[in-house]
């Protein structure tokens, strides 16, 4: 068929200067399936990306040496890095001709509106507050299927074997915030999140009497009886 | 010690330790990060954490005993720690933290003093309770037994 679809992963670049935080988004994508790429600073995400020293390079030949070799889907980046801000970072890459089009998404361990909003408005496709959490990398599913069905579509016109297919609607007309996950969502992700509810429910009645168990041991499906309850 | 004791004395340990609000539920996200393809994922994350506390709040020490005390420099310190405290659910460490912070948007030299080591206090607590976590799991699979789910019945 050609290239098999387990062999190809959804690339991820991660950007933040917090080692702890760096480990956990790593293990977060890792645990969704992507193939992850962590670096400290905006910097070295351009420099990875190809762009040195922010400036796009029209060399050709710079674009080969450069230290990207494969191609990166996605990238998450910390809102608060000294030097280049996730800020800086996302307005870099929606001025590059070359990498506009990759999603950003940036995360913030600070709740500020108008922080949140100017991201947005500069073109991040998601905003996640710290601690990111499984459930939130749900959100990135949708960019990951878009991916994943395009590959398969060039793939498949590269073989002249491309079929009639269903137009694929972008994530420009899903509308960047609430995407319709509940229908896309398997099972197991579904609890993810009501597992996140519980959760914060959970260390808000922290000092409460016991009540329904909640279990929280893997795999997760043992929670599927428990859930309705235990709210 | 029997190996179903060991489970017993680790559940309620961890239990403790949550009802305490020394971890919060963070900590269990940090738990189902875990597997078989990563079985340390915890302790090494934890352990990434001791390393970089460890060189904030020597940082934070230094910076505090000069004697003109530069905040453009302390309150990037706590703002890290405080971070990497709520990313690993080290909850009283990241609320300390979070006192700590209006005492250096205020400029008080000397309730920051203060709030230093209150974030100490809580941080080698967290750091001994973990420390001792992993040292009865650790006792758990050396005696051939699995580490129990966490259950919370709170």
């Amino acid at each position: 068929m050609g290239m098999a679809a387990a062999e190809w992963k959804f690339h991820v670049l991660a950007v933040d200067d917090s080692l702890v935080d760096r480990k956990l988004i790593e293990r977060l994508l890792q645990k969704s399936s992507c193939q992850v790429t962590t670096v400290d600073s905006g910097y070295k995400a351009l420099e990875f990306l190809g762009l040195r020293q922010g400036i796009e390079s029209n060399d050709p030949t710079a674009l080969s040496t450069s230290p990207q070799e494969v191609e990166v889907n996605l990238i998450i980046t910390d809102y608060c890095m000294p030097g280049m801000t996730g800020y800086d970072l996302l307005k870099k890459l929606k001025e590059s001709s070359v990498f506009k089009n990759i999603p950003v998404v940036i995360m913030s361990s600070e709740n500020v509106p108008a922080r949140i909003s100017r991201c947005l408005e500069e073109g991040a496709e998601e905003f996640f507050l710290k601690p990111v959490r499984l459930a939130d990398l749900n959100k990135l599913k949708p960019h990951m299927m878009r991916t994943k069905l395009k590959n398969q579509k060039l793939e498949e016109i590269e073989n002249g074997t491309e079929a009639v297919e269903p137009e694929i609607k972008g994530s420009e007309d899903m509308g960047i915030k609430i995407l319709p996950l509940q229908s896309e969502l398997e099972p197991k992700q579904v609890h993810l999140q009501v597992v996140k509810q519980e959760e914060e429910t959970l260390s808000n009645n922290k000092r409460k009497s016991m009540e329904e168990g909640l279990s929280t041991d893997r795999p997760l499906p043992r929670l599927e009886g428990g859930i309705a309850t235990a709210v | 010690m029997e190996l179903a004791q060991m489970q017993k004395s680790l559940q309620d340990y961890t239990k403790s330790l949550f009802l305490e609000g020394v971890l919060d539920s963070q900590f269990l996200q940090l738990q189902q990060l875990q597997d078989e393809s990563n079985p340390d994922f915890v302790s090494q994350v934890v352990t990434l954490f001791f390393q970089d506390s460890d060189r904030i709040l020597n940082d934070l020490s230094l910076s505090l005993d000069q004697q003109v005390v530069d905040f453009k420099k302390v309150d990037p310190h706590v703002h890290q720690l405080k971070g990497s405290s709520s990313s690993i659910g080290a909850q009283r460490v990241k609320n300390a933290c979070v006192v700590f912070r209006s005492f250096c948007e205020q400029q008080n030299v000397e309730a920051c003093h203060r709030c230093l080591q209150q974030v100490k206090q809580e941080y080698y607590l967290v750091k001994n309770r973990l420390e001792t976590l992993f040292k009865l799991e650790q006792q758990i699979v050396a005696s051939g037994g699995m580490i129990p789910a966490m259950e919370l019945g709170f």
